[in-house]
């Protein structure tokens, strides 16, 4: 059969072409634009090349920023997966009110707007009036999470498991219940420990689903900005300034828009980075032939 | 390998089952012989997976028990009874190789590593897997999952009964029947006792020593499949096994005879009492004897269909309200005009309320 050439079926990608490029690509070019500009007003505009990414590269706040976000989200990674499964692997099955009343208690964390959630910890870590700080006071814990760095990024790092385990746990949840029946009652049959179990249909059947949770709980927490930014404003010093709240400073405090742009570009190819390398970890592991 | 004794057993998932059809599986005692391959057969929802997993002891029944060699195993779990089972669709461990799925159950249970190695290699050589052993089980096709799967049952060599829940459904028609010689010839072989639950009459025909042929939570007949065909002791297994069923006609009873329509049909010799129920009479259409008219005990009939089956043909006839299946040779001719049929008696089934009586 011939192919009729028809070139009016290029009128039909049109919407998609343009709600890309809106949504996208103009955006995201005049990011670009930016930070490769010193900008003093509009149209006070100076062409400046790399600069701003060298300024950028070798900012030493930025460089204490870093490493303190990703030890951050190392953390809550390192926290919520394990802490998720378990959650998951103790939930109830089947369609009963006990599994949707877990279901409802677990989702409710995920529906508080993030402000809120930092509101939330920041009265519940008031040594006088919190129910967190007043209780250790009157144990006899030093704990201050506006004076203390360590204590202000303990409370930022577990506020986030507080407020993001569950999304892993329904998702765990969700790769557990399509585990059919036969699987379970053919490891009983084959007198499989719990461990193995676990081990060998549990864990390679939410793969899928793990992928997902680290890849949306490393984003996220590597972007972290409300919550930190409402409970301590970034410090005690620079103790809980993250990536993006350092950007805020750069881009909206001080106005340094080239700066900040090329600041953002740097940002978004280091989660690009990272997630690549999570992907890949863990599609490898345990499935196809390796070596 | 054991004997396996059902004694009253029943199960219904009703809290307090009041009638029969509360029932997934209506009473049954009956005793399995040790090394025996046997089928259960049935349509879906016939209580045949109901008895399985029972067997099995993923369920246990709510009445009776169930006992392996004399023992009472109704509350044991599968571990304890020493059960293998092969589940409908293939269940395989997708991070391990071909060979350690096969060793799994063997490892479990602490078995020495070279006994280990000597039976995987057995089974795999018997499946058609060495080959694979090496390869991640995840990998493979359809059908070689399901081997892996039959070869996890298979390669515990202490095992009471090997359960096989529809194990051949995922698998296409050439291959299964490939894998059904080879599960026969691995049944001669190590005399293992398989039970086996499928709704194809051909799998289970051809692969069990015994059928039990279940209908809406009861075993209406446990037979071989010679028994099945010519003495069907129901009339859902008249229908169900055999291509077609049975012929079956509503009929009141005479002295020595039934009447179906006004015509007489000699019934064998045998005092049946002609009380109560709901009497059917029925003939194979492999026993339906189709004559000339005169012949003597013959009822005129008019031929409406012939089906030419290549090996054999299909007559369809007419008689009086009627219509009749009879199964003739190749070479036999079909009587245009004059056509008449006979009963044979010793293959005329009586059947009262669908049990068979004479």
């Amino acid at each position: 059969m011939d192919k009729v050439q028809d070139n009016r079926a290029w009128f039909l990608i049109i919407p998609v072409f343009l709600i890309v490029a809106f949504s996208a690509v103009i955006p995201l070019m005049t990011v670009v634009n930016y930070s490769v500009q010193e900008i003093f007003g509009p149209g006070q505009t100076f062409f400046v090349g790399t600069e701003w990414f060298e300024a950028v590269l070798t900012d030493e706040r930025l460089h204490d920023a870093l490493v303190r976000q990703i030890i951050y989200s190392l953390a809550v990674l390192a926290i919520e997966i394990p802490l998720g499964i378990l959650i998951a692997l103790g939930m109830p099955g089947g369609r009963s009110a006990k599994t949707s009343l877990t279901l409802v208690l677990l989702a409710l964390p995920l529906l508080i707007p993030f402000n809120v959630v930092g509101t939330i910890w920041q009265i519940f870590g008031r040594g006088d009036i919190g129910l967190l700080g007043a209780t250790f006071r009157a144990i006899g814990v030093d704990y201050n999470y506006t004076n203390n760095s360590l204590d202000a990024w303990l409370t930022v790092l577990v506020m986030d498991v507080w407020h993001w385990t569950s999304l892993v746990a329904l998702l765990c949840y969700a790769g557990l219940q399509s585990i059919p029946p036969a699987f379970y009652q053919a490891a009983k049959i084959d007198g499989a420990s719990k461990w193995a179990v676990f081990r060998y249909i549990q864990l390679p059947k939410m793969r899928g689903v793990l992928i997902i949770a680290v890849l949306l709980r490393f984003m996220d927490s590597f972007m972290i900005y409300t919550e930190p930014f409402v409970l301590t404003g970034g410090g005690p010093g620079n103790s809980t300034t993250f990536l993006s709240q350092y950007l805020t400073q750069m881009a909206v405090g001080q106005f340094d828009i080239g700066k900040a742009a090329a600041f953002s570009i740097v940002y978004f190819l280091i989660v690009l980075l990272f997630s690549f390398i999570f992907y890949t970890v863990i599609t490898n592991s345990g499935s196809g032939e390796k070596k | 390998m054991a004997t396996i004794q059902f004694d009253n057993l029943g199960h219904s998932y009703h809290p307090h089952p009041t009638k029969p059809e509360d029932y997934a599986l209506r009473r049954l005692s009956q005793e399995w012989e040790d090394g025996k391959a046997y089928a259960l057969l049935g349509p879906s929802g016939c209580g045949k997976s109901t008895l399985l997993n029972i067997i099995s002891g993923l369920l246990v029944p709510s009445e009776g028990r169930v006992l392996f060699d004399g023992l009472d195993v109704t509350r044991c779990t599968p571990e304890e009874r020493n059960i293998a089972q092969v589940f409908q669709f293939p269940v395989i461990y997708d991070t391990m190789t071909v060979y350690e799925n096969l060793a799994f159950p063997l490892r479990n249970r602490k078995v020495p590593a070279a006994d280990v190695d000597r039976r995987v290699r057995q089974v795999a050589e018997a499946l058609d897997l060495t080959d694979d052993l090496k390869k991640r089980a995840q990998r493979l096709t359809p059908d070689a999952k399901q081997k892996i799967s039959m070869g996890r049952g298979l390669v515990r060599s202490d095992v009471a009964a090997i359960l096989f829940d529809e194990p051949l459904t995922v698998i296409d028609p050439h291959t299964k029947w490939i894998l059904r010689r080879k599960l026969r010839q691995i049944h001669e072989e190590y005399r293992l006792t398989m039970i086996y639950v499928t709704h194809d009459q051909v799998e289970a025909l051809t692969f069990a020593d015994k059928v039990a042929v279940m209908y809406e939570g009861a075993m209406v007949q446990l037979g071989t499949p010679q028994e099945l065909f010519e003495n069907p002791e129901h009339t859902f297994v008249g229908y169900f096994i055999g291509s077609p069923g049975i012929n079956l006609m509503p009929c009141t009873l005479g002295n020595d005879h039934a009447l179906v329509d006004g015509i007489a049909i000699p019934l064998p010799d045998r005092a049946v009492p002609a009380v109560g129920g709901k009497f059917e009479l029925g003939i194979r259409p492999e026993f339906l004897e189709l004559t000339r008219s005169g012949s003597a005990g013959s009822i005129p009939v008019q031929v409406t269909g012939v089906d030419d089956l290549g090996t054999s043909k299909l007559a369809t006839v007419r008689m009086g309200n009627h219509t009749l299946k009879a199964r003739l040779n190749e070479e036999q001719e079909i009587p245009a005009l004059d056509a008449a049929i006979r009963f044979p008696t010793r293959w005329t089934k009586l059947y009262r309320d669908s049990h068979l009586v004479g």
